[in-house]
């Protein structure tokens, strides 16, 4: 560890909240809490922003996987236990998150030559929904002035044989689409359908829109209460779709994870209502922003940009940042256990109310600690509950998987590529328009979810090797003449980064924490476990209060005159 | 745009909308006083030029600009380069006008108008247009544009059909890329154009093409339209035919000269004739103009044509009609010769008969029956009186299937003889008809899905034209349900049916047989009236199948659910017809009966004429009756013991023609004192009114 830098002391001392840490989560939280009047300080021990869900340059990358994916060595006993005469101290420690790191680059020369050129994503493979809750945050706080998107220009179901087929996602789509028969583009749009009319039935009250319900209404019963609680892989059998069209629906518009068909080995059996909500998500997704063809968009430069722009939200609002600065212990009330602040590696405590870090940090579970109760209290800062990982992949090709399109989401769902696959794998091409690599080379992020290192890393490569030419030594068995020969233009493989990374919920206490980005396609998860952790802290504050334009104000007007 | 809610205006709305309303007034004012006199200065043009900028609708502004434009055209004619700026700032004027209000239609109209007056660079037309597109994919005024400027620069139809097929990928609703690719394929398909010769192929592809859109989304109507657009194409055979006549070919005429009838002769080949005319009517497929002696030769004894006048049977005030009706006389004076005369009929043998469409008889096609005259038996009185029709079902009895079969078989006979002159439907009309067919028995749980299987059933049925309707039961089980199924359109769906219905009736001899019966009046039993076919308590909401109905002099639609009798007109031989119990609500409905100058009964009691003060009808009817009433209506001359008769110009215009003996209007609204007053005056050959002998004196 290098030496902690030598900073002028923070001042004041004193804050509402402490948030570690400059992940996403983090940084709504950070900026929810300024916008609301609370004093935030907002520190991260990198040089950079994001933390787990930063964008980095291939050194970068390299550097914080190899960093964070081994335990450290214990700090200097000069810095462990140093008690006050107030507080009880906690020392704290960075835990590994990552495992079975495997960096490989198959062009030296060319990777050299670009190497600061490319904003990797540390939570890929990742977009936003149009119609996302983020994109709301993003406008609500304000954040959205930072940051700019561009479309993801299609999706893409894969299958063994390395065939891309478009997903019909939407009527236009459904019409164009060449492999669905005449009676599966009819069903599959009369379940769009009923899924649109029973949208519009439950969420009543839109003065817009009252005719259209009623009509729908008459005309079809809605779904029932019944039907809406019962697995949706069931409802859509009953709806009589072909399995075709439900592997569409469920992996590649719902985004289920495990294999809906297999209810023993699932772990995210989807109910109907689920279902519903995840395909209504899409479809208001898809044609929502004049600009966006499909119903994604990714942030030019890389997730990475999310994060800070949150930061910056927060700083208007005069949050405190100090980045390269670590949390070495936390300082608890004596008497009654009680949070009271942190000690930084700088040697200065600060004291807060609240406190958030970030999933990194651990308490050294040191048999000395003076509170058992400590222990039991905050036992989630000891042990993290991990029931699974994800494992996630970074490629740097040479050439775009689809001669016509450079920015593609392909999704494998569950057993489509090999019998025991039992999760979906998702992979997400960028191009250098997106700013995330240099012009002429694409970046391909892969991701699923997985028990252990071996099963991940083995659903990673049977996508790749579906995807992509690997140019040595990687399963080159695996791949058989046949294959290359029937699956169109391979891609040439520059540089591929293979890691397991740990999932870990957040909490919520006198001191919180985040969770770690999830294995989902969309930051909604993570969005909503922020804004929990916070109405937690603050449960009589707003989550972003609505900034109140002069619109608002005379509609608002409007209607306390009419009642 | 489309989707879009209208909000309700609030208060600063308005007071911003009034003060546009002022500065427009003051605007407007300037610029007609500079319209009136003819000031074309550019002070003046600028004027209008703000006024159009608000307001694009103002066509006065615009026709200012139209003289201004060509009077500053005149003046500088010689200089290429103003010339160049006068209309590029009459084109940016539009553009800004456009963009205004691109839904404009004067604004339009002046881009066109200018484009044609003379054009310098349409590139930036089309640039336009690609603007205006985007905005608005559906924007009619837009495509109407871009077919006047594809025109103009001569952009190839191919193109323009690709440009269609890409807007229809994106939107399967444009309604107008579907419509504009209707009027190219025809273009290309009547141009010959290389790809677009082989009509199946092109027309295969298309459905092709619309099938991926209507089973896509089946509630969207756009390709539904398409499909419609498409089967008419498929189907419909462009030159008109000749569908029937009466008399038919091979038939014998029997003419009399009194009521007796001789119970051998054939109840379709019988006339009384009594003014020593008898008719001859042509049924043509669709309406046609241009019957006349010389495009319809007539041939009998040593007469030919002798100037024959035909006459349209339509109650449209035009030329055209399905049914023509001359009056042949009989070739010889001498009545009392059993001979008889062959007549032969040759039609189309020239050019001349037309559709309304614009096609051409293009098959000449021959007929031939004979005329004799049955011997005058004077064993009756003349004008021993006028018997009361009594159409009670025990009046009624059915005919005696030995005695018309053979008839029938006969007749039967003659109207096949039709499918000669028609051409055999293509090969490649039965595939695609059936490939449709096959498709959208699996679409039949939605309602347009059934209702485009009932037309493509009924197109198939057509198409096979054996005279067999072998899908007739479906088709009325696919409108039963979608009367059950879609109430909002229960009435055409209720017409539809009782069409089919009908058909079905006539096609078989079975069916007609027992619908052919002999009226025998229990006090009358001597006389002789002609056969009785009866179309009652059918529920039909409306009549076809004319061209098998020619032959029919006495008719009973009772107890249906008629609204419209329109086509009845072409049933020139009608005696007696009683509509009694039926659904028709204005005398407007029965304008048909104007041209039934053989009626001599008819009974329309228990209708629902006058039950409602705004009549409905006329907006259903093809004709309403207040374009068509002349001088005839001469209301202070039929004003009936100081009683206005002003209610019932409707009755007036109906009957007035007719030489109605017996009436039956009671059950009617309308029926009352003062409208039994008016039918004596208006009729004063009837002699029985509503079952009661008038007094004639």
């Amino acid at each position: 560890m290098n030496e902690p830098p030598l900073y002028p002391p923070i001042d004041p001392t004193t804050f509402d909240l402490i948030v570690v840490g400059t992940g996403l989560p983090e940084s709504v939280i950070a900026a929810a809490a300024s916008a609301s009047g609370k004093s935030v300080l907002h520190i991260d021990q990198n040089n950079f922003y994001g933390s787990h869900f930063a964008s980095l340059t291939i050194p970068q990358l390299t550097s914080f996987l190899n960093a964070n994916s081994t335990s450290l060595p214990p700090p200097s006993s000069s810095n462990t236990v140093t008690s006050s005469d107030d507080f009880s101290v906690e020392n704290l420690t960075t835990r590994p998150l990552y495992s079975d790191v495997e960096i490989s680059s198959f062009s030296n020369q060319l990777l050299e030559e670009n190497s600061n050129k490319f904003y990797l994503d540390l939570s890929g493979p990742r977009v936003l929904f149009c119609a996302d809750r983020s994109i709301d945050f993003l406008i609500k706080s304000g954040a959205s002035q930072y940051v700019e998107f561009k479309s993801i220009d299609a999706s893409f179901l894969g299958d063994e044989n390395g065939k891309l087929w478009n997903v019909p996602d939407s009527r236009a789509a459904i019409f164009k689409d060449k492999s669905l028969s005449l009676m599966e583009k009819n069903r599959l749009m009369r379940f769009f359908k009923l899924v649109q009319g029973q949208l519009a039935a439950s969420s009543g009250g839109d003065r817009v829109n009252e005719n259209k319900e009623e009509e729908q209404e008459s005309e079809s019963p809605g779904i029932s209460e019944e039907d809406l609680e019962r697995p949706f892989v069931e409802f859509m059998t009953k709806m009589k779709l072909p399995s075709k069209i439900k592997s569409i629906i469920l992996y590649a518009i719902a985004m289920a994870d495990f294999d809906q068909d297999n209810k023993e080995e699932c772990k995210d059996l989807l109910k109907t209502k689920d279902g519903i909500a995840r395909l209504a998500l899409y479809q208001s997704s898809v044609g929502r922003l004049t600009n966006a063809l499909g119903a994604f968009i990714y942030p030019i430069y890389g997730q990475g940009e999310m994060p800070p722009a949150f930061c910056r939200r927060a700083a208007v609002k005069g949050c405190v940042y100090v980045l390269r600065m670590q949390v070495i212990a936390l300082l608890m009330d004596k008497s009654s256990g009680m949070y009271k602040g942190i000690r930084l590696a700088s040697g200065q405590d600060i004291f807060s109310q609240k406190l958030v870090l970030n999933p990194s940090l651990t308490v050294l579970s040191a048999s000395s600690s003076p509170l058992d109760s400590f222990h039991e209290r905050f036992h989630f800062l000891c042990l993290r509950d991990v029931k699974q990982k994800v494992a996630r992949g970074i490629c740097i090709i040479r050439s775009s998987l689809k001669p016509d399109v450079s920015n593609f989401l392909v999704v494998y769902p569950p057993r489509s590529l090999y019998p025991e696959q039992i999760t979906s794998i998702r992979a997400l091409q960028l191009g250098g328009n997106l700013a995330v690599c240099p012009p002429g080379m694409f970046v391909l992020y892969v991701s699923a979810l997985c028990d252990d290192a071996h099963e991940g890393k083995k659903l990673l490569n049977a996508a790749m090797n579906a995807l992509l030419t690997c140019p040595d030594s990687v399963n080159p068995e695996s791949i058989s003449t046949d294959q290359i020969e029937n699956s169109g233009p391979k891609s040439t493989l520059l540089w591929r980064a293979l890691y397991i990374q740990e999932l870990t919920m957040g909490h919520f206490d006198s001191i919180s924490s985040t969770p770690m980005p999830s294995g989902n396609l969309d930051h909604n998860d993570i969005l909503d476990s922020a804004m929990k952790l916070y109405q937690k802290m603050y449960p009589n504050e707003e989550f972003f209060p609505d900034t109140t334009s002069p619109e608002n104000c005379e509609q608002d007007d409007e209607l306390s005159l009419e009642t | 745009m489309h989707g879009r809610p209208r909000k309700a205006p609030v208060p600063e709305d308005e007071a911003a909308s009034a003060a546009k309303a002022e500065k427009l007034r003051a605007l407007q004012s300037q610029v007609l006083s500079n319209h009136r006199h003819k000031i074309y200065t550019e002070e003046a043009l600028e004027l209008s030029t703000r006024l159009v900028e608000i307001n694009p609708e103002c066509y006065t502004a615009w026709n200012y600009r139209k003289l201004a434009f060509e009077h500053n055209l005149t003046r500088s004619d010689s200089n290429p380069n103003s010339v160049k700026s006068i209309l590029e700032e009459e084109l940016r004027v539009v553009e800004i006008a456009l963009r205004q209000n691109f839904k404009s239609y004067s604004a339009w109209h002046h881009r066109k108008w200018v484009l044609s007056k003379r054009h310098s660079s349409i590139e930036k037309e089309l640039w336009l247009l690609e603007k205006f597109q985007s905005a608005d994919p559906r924007n009619f005024h837009a495509w109407s544009y871009r077919r006047f400027i594809a025109a103009l620069m001569d952009r190839s139809d191919v193109d323009e059909l690709e440009y269609t097929q890409n807007l229809i990928d994106k939107n399967i609703s444009n309604y107008s890329a579907w419509h504009n690719r209707s009027v190219l394929l025809s273009n290309l398909m009547k141009k010959n154009v290389e790809g677009f010769t082989e009509k199946d192929e092109v027309l295969t592809k298309e459905y092709e093409l619309v099938r991926e859109a209507l089973f896509t989304d089946e509630d969207d109507q756009s390709g539904w339209f398409y499909h419609l657009w498409l089967l008419d194409q498929t189907v419909k055979a462009k030159s008109p035919l000749l569908v029937s006549s009466w008399p038919a070919h091979g038939s014998d005429l029997i003419l009399f000269q009194d009521r007796c009838l001789d119970a051998s002769s054939s109840p379709f080949n019988i006339f009384q004739f009594d003014s020593g005319t008898f008719p001859l009517i042509l049924y043509f497929s669709q309406a046609v103009e241009g019957v006349n002696s010389s495009t319809v030769n007539v041939e009998y004894g040593s007469n030919l044509n002798q100037g024959l006048v035909w006459k349209p049977l339509s109650t449209y005030k035009s030329r055209a009609a399905q049914a023509w009706i001359t009056q042949l006389s009989f070739p010889n004076a001498d009545l009392h010769s059993l001979e008889a005369y062959p007549v032969e009929i040759t039609v189309g043998h020239c050019q001349g008969i037309i559709s309304s469409s614009g096609f051409h008889y293009s098959q000449s096609s021959h007929f031939v029956f004979t005329v004799r005259v049955q011997p005058v038996k004077k064993e009756l009185k003349e004008g021993s009186g006028v018997e009361k029709i009594s159409w009670t079902d025990e009046n009624f009895y059915l005919c005696e299937p030995h005695f018309v079969e053979s008839n029938l078989v006969a007749w039967f006979h003659q109207l096949c003889l039709k499918n000669e002159h028609e051409p055999v439907a293509n090969a490649w009309q039965v595939k695609i008809i059936e490939e449709e067919m096959k498709h959208f028995c699996m679409l039949s749980d939605c309602k347009i899905g059934k209702l485009t299987l009932a037309r493509l059933l009924t197109a198939y049925d057509a198409l096979m034209s054996s005279g067999k309707l072998v899908h007739s039961q479906e088709i009325l089980g696919l409108y039963i349900d979608l009367m059950k199924l879609d109430p909002p359109h229960y009435q055409y769906y209720k017409n539809e049916h009782s069409v089919v219905l009908l058909q079905q009736v006539m096609s078989s001899r079975e069916s007609l047989l027992s619908r052919c019966f002999h009226y025998r009046d229990l006090t009358s039993s001597s006389r002789g009236y002609p056969m009785c076919l009866r179309l009652n308590k059918l529920s039909l909401s409306r009549i076809g199948s004319f061209a098998k109905l020619l032959w029919v002099q006495m008719l009973d639609l009772s107890h249906n659910e008629l609204q419209s009798i329109e086509g009845l007109e072409a049933l020139q031989l009608l005696i007696h017809l009683s509509l009694s119990e039926n659904k028709l609500s204005s005398f407007t409905a029965l304008e048909p009966l104007r041209q039934l100058k053989s009626l001599k009964s008819l009974d329309i009691s228990y209708n629902e004429i006058g039950a409602r003060s705004i009549d409905t009808t006329r907006y259903l009817c093809s004709s309403p009756l207040s374009n068509s009433i002349g001088n005839e209506w001469e209301q202070d001359r039929i004003l009936v013991d100081g009683v206005s008769m002003t209610n019932y110009w409707e009755a007036f215009f109906v009957l007035k023609g007719l030489n109605l003996t017996q009436l039956d209007v009671v059950g009617n609204a309308i029926a009352d004192e003062n409208f039994t007053l008016f039918l004596v005056r208006v009729l004063p050959t009837l002699k029985w009114l509503d079952g009661v002998q008038l007094n004639l004196f």
